[in-house]
């Protein structure tokens, strides 16, 4: 049965042989949002996506145990056949009142938004057009569904108007599908141009705020708040495993008749919602994100304290100051090595490695919280760079060395 | 749609513009195995031809391709102006 992943696990192995798996690490203990026992010692953690670093929030941490005690731990089934719950109703309206929009509909988690909405969505006629670098609940969204897919290059305004005019003759509705800051590199989408091209074709829009929510926008509430085009953007996605420190995911719109998306969307429809604890303390969590912009300067803060760093270090870095910073790597074995010699000297990264990563180039992710101290980024900033320096990485640091 | 003949000259330009110009093509020539094109070179390389002889090929017919003539009968098919 598992022979047809023999290619895959020799790959592993490749892998893990430098020393741990990437993809398997075990913390002994989480002992805040920005640090953890791994192997008896404590880590720095460089790469989590806790944007806001609520996941050690009191007053979320709260709300969970309060709901668990009244509601108990799990819902025991999904919404369409074992009923919604209060706290379900009261997450959409909080969400959607934060959003500013007339409706959402909330998913267990980020991916599953993604699979239920698009399939939902783009049905058999339609076209759903697709950037290349989309996360991979995007395509398998637009793969659960039955329209065509076409795929545009990443960020290239033009391609994507050059495809809807080759598709301009064809029946159905067009959806385009863009993320906020695209997970990878951290760059962020050129929406305002990206909605100029939907206005000129009477396209649909979805923009996946996953990695923006909280962290772009005067509210937080995204890309689309912060280059002004909420109004163009008829579809928001996103979830509440990033800055809002649990799990889940949702869909938003202004669309009334929506009802039937809870029967059409098969992966809201087939699955169990999600427990009170997590609505709880997500609800919560939009109350602090609402209430504390400081976390957000913060976060900005962090984000180019880490990026300066490590550019006068003299790294070659993936994309402008982001919470999300990238270090594109020669090759695979350097990618490995670095991480696992960092991770020995006590700073947590992420290995992104092709195909999950644009053009399959190995990636050294690092994403910021605003709960790290400038002691903090320095340290990871010191750590880095004299690692990068032993694997000649760092050049600014190396000439100065010289 | 465009020809099988324009199709192929594109293919080769393209190869030529990766750097895998030296391989010889034919029709068997396998994208994986003698192009070293892995699931998301292989899309990308199919992007950079779609821009090529401007049309566009839906993914769900990408799945099918694992040759050079996989390639050239996807493209042949393809909506769009070249000719």
């Amino acid at each position: 049965m598992l022979a047809k992943l023999r290619a895959l696990r020799s790959e592993l192995a490749m892998v893990s042989a430098a020393g741990r798996n990437p993809f398997g690490v075990t913390f002994d203990s989480i002992l805040s949002a920005t640090e953890a026992i791994l192997d008896g010692k404590r880590v720095l953690l460089l790469g989590t996506n806790n944007y806001l670093g609520l996941t050690f929030d009191q007053d979320c941490i709260d709300s969970a145990v309060t709901a668990t005690m009244a509601h108990g731990t799990g819902t025991t089934g999904s919404r369409i056949a074992n009923g919604t719950y209060g706290g379900h109703a009261a997450l959409e309206q909080r969400l959607a009142r934060f959003l500013g929009r007339r409706h959402a509909m909330v998913f267990t988690t980020g991916y599953q938004a993604n699979l239920g909405t698009l399939s939902a969505l783009a049905g058999r006629g339609d076209h759903l057009l697709l950037d290349a670098d989309s996360h991979a609940s995007i395509y398998d969204g637009a793969k659960l569904g039955n329209a065509q897919v076409t795929r545009f290059r990443h960020n290239d305004p033009d391609d994507l108007r050059r495809r809807l005019r080759l598709l301009a003759d064809q029946p159905g509705e067009k959806l385009i599908v863009l993320e906020g800051i695209y997970s990878m590199l951290g760059d962020t989408a050129p929406l305002r141009e990206m909605v100029e091209v939907k206005r000129e074709a009477s396209a649909w829009l979805l923009v996946d705020e996953a990695h923006s929510l909280g962290v772009l926008g005067a509210h937080g509430r995204g890309l689309a708040e912060a280059d002004g085009v909420e109004a163009d953007v008829d579809f928001v996605v996103g979830t509440f495993s990033k800055s809002l420190g649990a799990i889940g995911g949702f869909c938003a719109f202004d669309l009334d008749d929506f009802g039937a998306l809870r029967v059409a969307a098969r992966a809201y429809m087939f699955t169990a919602s999600l427990p009170p604890s997590i609505v709880a303390s997500v609800i919560q969590a939009i109350e602090a994100m609402e209430a504390q912009p400081q976390l957000r300067d913060s976060l900005r803060r962090n984000g180019q304290h880490l990026h300066a760093g490590l550019a006068a270090a003299g790294f070659v870095l993936g994309a402008m100051p982001s919470p999300i910073v990238s270090l594109p790597m020669p090759d695979r074995e350097t990618a490995i090595r670095f991480w696992n010699q960092l991770l020995d000297a006590g700073v947590y990264t992420n290995l992104a490695l092709g195909p999950a990563t644009p053009g399959g180039r190995p990636l050294l992710r690092m994403s910021v919280s605003a709960a790290l101290t400038p002691e903090q980024i320095d340290t990871a900033i010191a750590v880095i760079t004299r690692t990068g320096q032993l694997l000649g990485l760092a050049t600014a640091g190396l000439a100065a060395a010289e | 749609m465009p020809d099988e003949e324009l199709v192929l000259r594109e293919i080769t330009g393209a190869l030529e513009e990766l750097g895998k110009g030296t391989v010889p093509v034919t029709m068997e020539t396998s994208l994986l195995h003698d192009l070293s094109l892995d699931s998301v070179t292989a899309l990308d390389f199919v992007m950079q031809l779609e821009t090529r002889l401007d049309i566009i090929i839906p993914m769900d017919g990408m799945a099918e391709i694992e040759t050079i003539g996989d390639l050239v009968g996807v493209l042949t098919r393809g909506t769009g102006k070249a000719d």
